[in-house]
């Protein structure tokens, strides 16, 4: 077990991983501590996939595909803001909405934009390579896990950083605070919340936007239907499971992309793929069970 | 915000003409998009909802109808109760996989096979979303991500029981055996409809009814709109949640069984989640605020909106899946037009700041 788990192809694949985890769920903290309830992380990580693909494939570069996903997430946090914050739809409602918009949309532009069905693969598709850090690549067990990584992968790790000082020093991530916290004391401050959610949908929109490019274009070059297979989800448990604080967010989104490549790995010993798949999900639930008991028995 | 403005809007019919203008001109732009020829896509989905020889889409539109209309009969029971149950799709599979197992295995005379599938099937599908439920009152999971994320590992044994032991290999597909003739849900005489609809229509009488009429649907409807006051006048709000998600996973449950015994008669795999019935079902209780008399007609709009776009597709080649983002367009710009006050500050409760 522990040989498999300090084998360098599996320390390699837990980063690819935990990205999409990490930024989708980071994008949600930020909505969490703004008090949006946002359970759409899922529709905007496909959209980003979607875009992703779409930048990398006609302007060549996985960057362009990075920066079109971070746009196409920030306009579905947008479509968000004007439903939830402006015409006053609720959050999930909102949120399913925006979760259907997007295997919608992203299927239906698969098929206009690429006369494609189900899938979209092609070799005109610029994917992210891996940057090799030198002297670490050699370091046994850290080697590994940290070099040979896509970019998105140190953004990830250096957004965790960011928006931590962002919480605790930003203007704009005390007013977040604010906005979820007290209101009432933001508005008397002469900011109104609204403004300022919808400045934190914009963000989350970006994030869960990478997120989704980490999946198309990083882990793998193709577009599939729905690939985001409910990983925004295991997103929004996370952020659930640590009230949108950073660093606890990277430590439980690390544990669940251990489980999720530790599925992967297991099934090329024989285990049916099915109960692989399901993996993820159960250990989030036995996450969420566990910790949500453990929470109950300290309150009362 | 601007309150006397807001007030003399909304009594007015200009906003929902606005409303209708933004939906119809995003069709617009999406027609465009894939430069559709208008009067081939325009016949093609009314032929593809409502026609056909002898009817045969507009038949396809009803017995899709009529699954739509179970789910979200399902989910509407929770959600009046306050219930952010949104995992119907697990109790459907649930239920459609139980009620296959039971309908290939079941030695005995049809009536009676039928009749035990489909109970099977409820009883599947209840106990589902009562594992949710366990979960929501005694963990203290919240409901919306506990029902949700059971979503996804009955979809997995499903998918391996069709996949390994259940399989019908000579197939090639991912399926079970076909369920013997005289096991299926008859069809009406002459029509490619099977009498499923009928039980969608008692359950939807029945819904109506229980809402409406009955001491349980009235305490279950309280608990949705103050459960405070439910627990301050001493409701058993523990037990009217269990019976709630109960009859409400029986409900998928049910139409997971109608799918297996009347349309597919088979269990494949991936098709009781592909067509998205559970969340068109959701889409479709929202769109009419949760009023029970409405569902089975928002349902079969929306039913007739996605067999139309099928075909729109066939006709004119505008990718099908311009439903899935008309039906998303629309609860937009409907649901947000309508304050479904019942669902916000308790899903947001149990959600964000509650006992996660």
């Amino acid at each position: 077990m522990l040989d498999m788990l300090l084998d360098p192809s599996f320390l390699a694949s837990v980063p690819r991983f935990v990205t999409p985890l990490l930024l989708a769920a980071l994008g949600g903290a930020i909505c969490e501590r703004a008090g949006v309830f946002n359970i759409g992380l899922e529709g905007m990580m496909l959209t980003g996939a979607f875009a992703a693909v779409v930048g990398a494939y006609f302007a060549g570069s996985p960057y362009a595909g990075a920066l079109l996903a971070a746009l196409a997430g920030t306009a579905m946090g947008l479509v968000f803001a004007e439903f939830n914050l402006r015409r006053g739809g609720d959050a999930i409602v909102v949120s399913i909405a925006i979760n259907l918009l997007a295997a919608g949309l992203t299927a239906f532009l698969l098929r206009a934009i690429f006369d494609a069905n189900g899938a979209f693969n092609s070799p005109d598709i610029a994917g992210f390579g891996v940057i090799h850090i030198p002297l670490l690549r050699d370091v046994p067990v850290l080697g590994p896990l940290f070099s040979g990584q896509s970019p998105l992968f140190y953004l990830s790790l250096a957004a965790v950083v960011l928006l931590h000082l962002f919480f605790g020093r930003h203007r704009l991530g005390l007013r977040i605070r604010a906005a979820g916290e007290n209101p009432a004391g933001l508005t008397a401050g002469g900011v109104s919340p609204n403004s300022v959610r919808l400045m934190a949908l914009a963000m989350c929109g970006a994030l869960c936007g990478l997120a989704g490019a980490q999946l198309s274009i990083a882990n793998v070059n193709l577009f599939v239907e729905n690939m985001s297979a409910g990983r925004g989800w295991i997103a929004v448990v996370a952020v659930l499971l640590t009230r949108g604080r950073p660093w606890p967010l990277l430590f439980i989104t690390v544990l669940f992309g251990v489980v999720d490549s530790l599925s992967f790995r297991v099934q090329g010993l024989g285990m049916p793929q099915q109960f692989t798949d399901m993996m993820p999900y159960l250990a989030t639930l036995i996450a969420l069970t566990g910790l949500s008991w453990w929470h109950r028995r300290r309150q009362s | 915000m601007s309150a006397p403005e807001d007030n003399w809007m909304r009594s007015d019919l200009l906003p929902w003409i606005s409303t209708l203008a933004w939906i119809l001109g995003i069709l617009l732009i999406l027609m465009l998009l894939v430069s559709a020829p208008f009067g081939a896509a325009i016949e093609g989905f009314f032929q593809g909802a409502f026609g056909g020889r002898r009817y045969a889409f507009l038949m396809q539109t009803l017995s899709r109808a009529s699954l739509i209309v179970g789910m979200a009969l399902s989910v509407m029971l929770s959600f009046r109760a306050g219930l952010f149950n949104i995992g119907g799709e697990g109790q459907l599979v649930a239920g459609g996989l139980v009620s296959a197992l039971v309908a290939l295995a079941l030695p005995g005379p049809p009536l009676l096979v039928i009749a035990a599938s489909i109970l099977a099937g409820m009883a599947a599908g209840a106990a589902w979303a009562l594992l949710a439920g366990v979960l929501y009152l005694y963990v203290g999971v919240p409901l919306l991500v506990g029902s949700l994320l059971l979503n996804f590992p009955i979809r997995s044994v499903a998918s391996y029981l069709v996949a390994h032991p259940f399989r019908d290999v000579p197939s090639g597909m991912l399926q079970s055996h076909l369920v013997p003739t005289e096991r299926w849900l008859p069809y009406f005489p002459g029509l490619r409809l099977d009498i499923g609809i009928l039980f969608i229509v008692l359950v939807s009488v029945l819904a109506v009814v229980y809402s409406h009429k009955t001491l349980h649907g009235y305490r279950a409807r309280l608990n949705g709109l103050s459960p405070d006051f439910a627990r301050a006048v001493g409701l058993p709000v523990a037990r009217l949640t269990l019976q709630t998600l109960a009859m409400s996973g029986a409900i998928a449950g049910l139409v997971g069984a109608i799918a297996v015994l009347g349309v597919h008669h088979r269990f494949i795999d991936g098709m009781l989640v592909q067509p998205l019935y559970a969340w068109t079902g959701i889409v479709a209780v929202l769109l009419v605020g949760m009023i029970p008399w409405l569902v089975p007609f928002s349902g079969f709009f929306f039913a007739a909106l996605q067999t139309g776009a099928a075909g729109m597709e066939r006709a004119a080649q505008v990718p099908k899946e311009i439903a899935l983002v008309m039906q998303a367009v629309i609860i937009l710009f409907v649901a947000s037009r309508m304050s479904l006050s019942l669902a916000s500050p308790r899903g947001k409760d149990k959600g964000a700041d509650g006992d996660a």
